[in-house]
């Protein structure tokens, strides 16, 4: 169980740091695919098999398509692998890398006063997961639920178009 | 130890099953359809043509596997492989007759979702790498369509969920003993049964590669075994999707009991099969925009008020 976990740890680990330092986007985006399927293992062998399915289902099936289905979309050409790399500076560098390493001190210094009781394992299955949801987290799950409704509201708003009437041989100016 | 030999041969056993399958539905496929439209078929190699499916491997393996030098090198080669992957996964959790399944999950439905939403994957890196516009405007559409209809996949098979109880594919084809799903989940199984083709775009859903408009869509750059993967990689999404439509609907291996559980499996399954085969002979392709309405304005709500109706008769019997 423990070798599983370290190797899909390192496989997580590797593939975001590929995410952060590739410059073609799609390439990117296919590393986020696969740290994402490595933190699922990682849930799976930690007793909560029904997260793990979820987020197989949702983040690396439907969400990253949709990622790489915008950028499909946007046909980035060769310049856009020179802009990133002007991106990629160390002087952009700097402030995430400190930040990130007080939380790296931070977390060291947790291991290390760590009393090394061992946390049980207990699986937990899809309706223990339902019954948080809709019970004790009813308010946060619904609030959620309108937060996307909203999004959905807007990005129809934003995207939706006068409607145009084409006349076979009269075609009408598509300003006016 | 003798445990550890049984489940390595059950693995052997259904990767070399399906694999056969897949590849026989080539000639099945082509005879089948030659005899709803009055034609012969394949008929000179061997007796009735049954060796044509081997000619045809000889053919693709022998093939130049080019790869043209505009494309995306990595990505290219990648994209067909997920489609392979993503489906003989898939199979670990099929029960084919009591004891026979590779991996009995507590999330085993769940899995084949997820396992089925990674296979959209194939065809939007395919379009994408291959660096033409046919091929991309294939890729945008077979990933829009499949993003759509895995909704209404996942949402038809709650219905069946819900009144067994449980995500574990044993425990559902053990649920209908009484009485086959098919007749309480009508409506479940005519979406599943339709998202289904969506998902495995066979005709009349085969837009992502429609041959007449996009010059065969996502695989026009492929050749040799990177195209025949594709093309396996279709065969086997249809017995997959066969095989989840006899076990969630048609009660899996159970039948009476004057032949062995795997047969009726396999009986149901190569029935569902056929039909997969005649809806490629009798229907004709929808326009795009057609399909995408048909999607979301007539199946979502749909499959919403068969969860809803679901939901409220088991609680009412609770």
């Amino acid at each position: 169980m423990n070798i599983i976990f370290y190797i899909a740890a390192i496989v997580a680990f590797v593939a975001t740091v590929m995410v952060v330092t590739r410059k073609n986007a799609v390439h990117a985006l296919l590393y986020l695919i696969v740290s994402l399927l490595a933190v699922s293992v990682i849930f799976f062998i930690s007793g909560a098999p029904f997260v793990a399915a979820l987020e197989v289902i949702v983040y690396a099936g439907a969400i990253l398509v949709l990622f790489v289905f915008a950028i499909m979309m946007l046909n980035l050409g060769a310049n856009s692998g020179k802009e990133e790399s002007k991106l990629l500076k160390p002087n952009a560098w700097i402030t995430p890398a400190i930040l990130s390493l007080i939380l790296l001190c931070e977390l060291v210094y947790v291991f290390i006063n760590y009393d090394g009781a061992s946390v049980e394992l207990r699986v937990i299955g899809p309706q223990e997961v339902s019954q948080s949801l809709f019970g004790g987290y009813m308010l946060a799950v619904e609030l959620t639920g309108m937060l996307l409704m909203a999004g959905v509201v807007g990005a129809y708003h934003i995207g939706k178009e006068k409607k145009r009437e084409y006349h076979r041989y009269l075609q009408t100016n598509e300003n006016s | 130890m003798n445990e550890i030999l049984v489940q390595i041969l059950i693995i052997v056993g259904v990767l070399l099953g399906t694999v056969t399958i897949a590849a026989g539905l080539i000639y099945v496929e082509r005879k089948m359809l030659a005899v709803w439209q009055q034609r012969s078929g394949p008929n000179r190699v061997g007796p009735f043509g049954i060796f044509q499916v081997l000619a045809d491997m000889v053919k693709i393996f022998f093939k130049e596997d080019w790869i043209p030098p505009f494309v995306d090198k990595k990505v290219f080669i990648i994209a067909p492989t997920i489609i392979m992957l993503s489906i003989l996964m898939s199979f670990s959790i099929v029960p084919f007759a009591p004891g026979i399944v590779i991996a009995d999950l507590n999330i085993g439905l769940l899995f084949f979702l997820a396992m089925s939403s990674l296979g959209a994957y194939t065809i939007v890196l395919a379009g994408w790498a291959s660096n033409n516009k046919y091929s991309l405007l294939g890729g945008m559409r077979g990933a829009a369509q499949m993003i759509s209809y895995e909704v209404f996949m996942g949402l038809s098979l709650m219905g069946v969920v819900i009144q067994v109880g449980s995500f574990n594919m044993t425990d559902i084809v053990n649920a209908q003993k009484g009485l086959w799903f098919v007749v309480p989940q009508f409506v479940g199984f005519v979406i599943f049964l339709i998202a289904g083709v969506a998902e495995t775009h066979r005709l009349p859903f085969d837009l992502p590669e429609a041959e007449s408009e996009l010059i065969a869509g996502f695989h026009s750059e492929y050749s040799g075994m990177k195209f025949g993967m594709f093309f396996v990689g279709e065969y086997l999404g249809i017995t997959l999707v066969s095989c989840m439509i006899t076990i969630l609907f048609f009660g899996g291996w159970l039948g009476p009991s004057f032949l062995p559980p795997i047969v009726w499996f396999l009986i149901k399954m190569f029935a569902f099969i056929l039909f997969f085969v005649l809806l490629r002979a009798a229907l004709a392709r929808p326009r795009y925009d057609q399909l995408m309405s048909f999607g979301w304005k007539l199946l979502l709500p749909l499959a919403l008020l068969n969860v809803l109706i679901t939901g409220a008769v088991v609680l009412s019997n609770a």
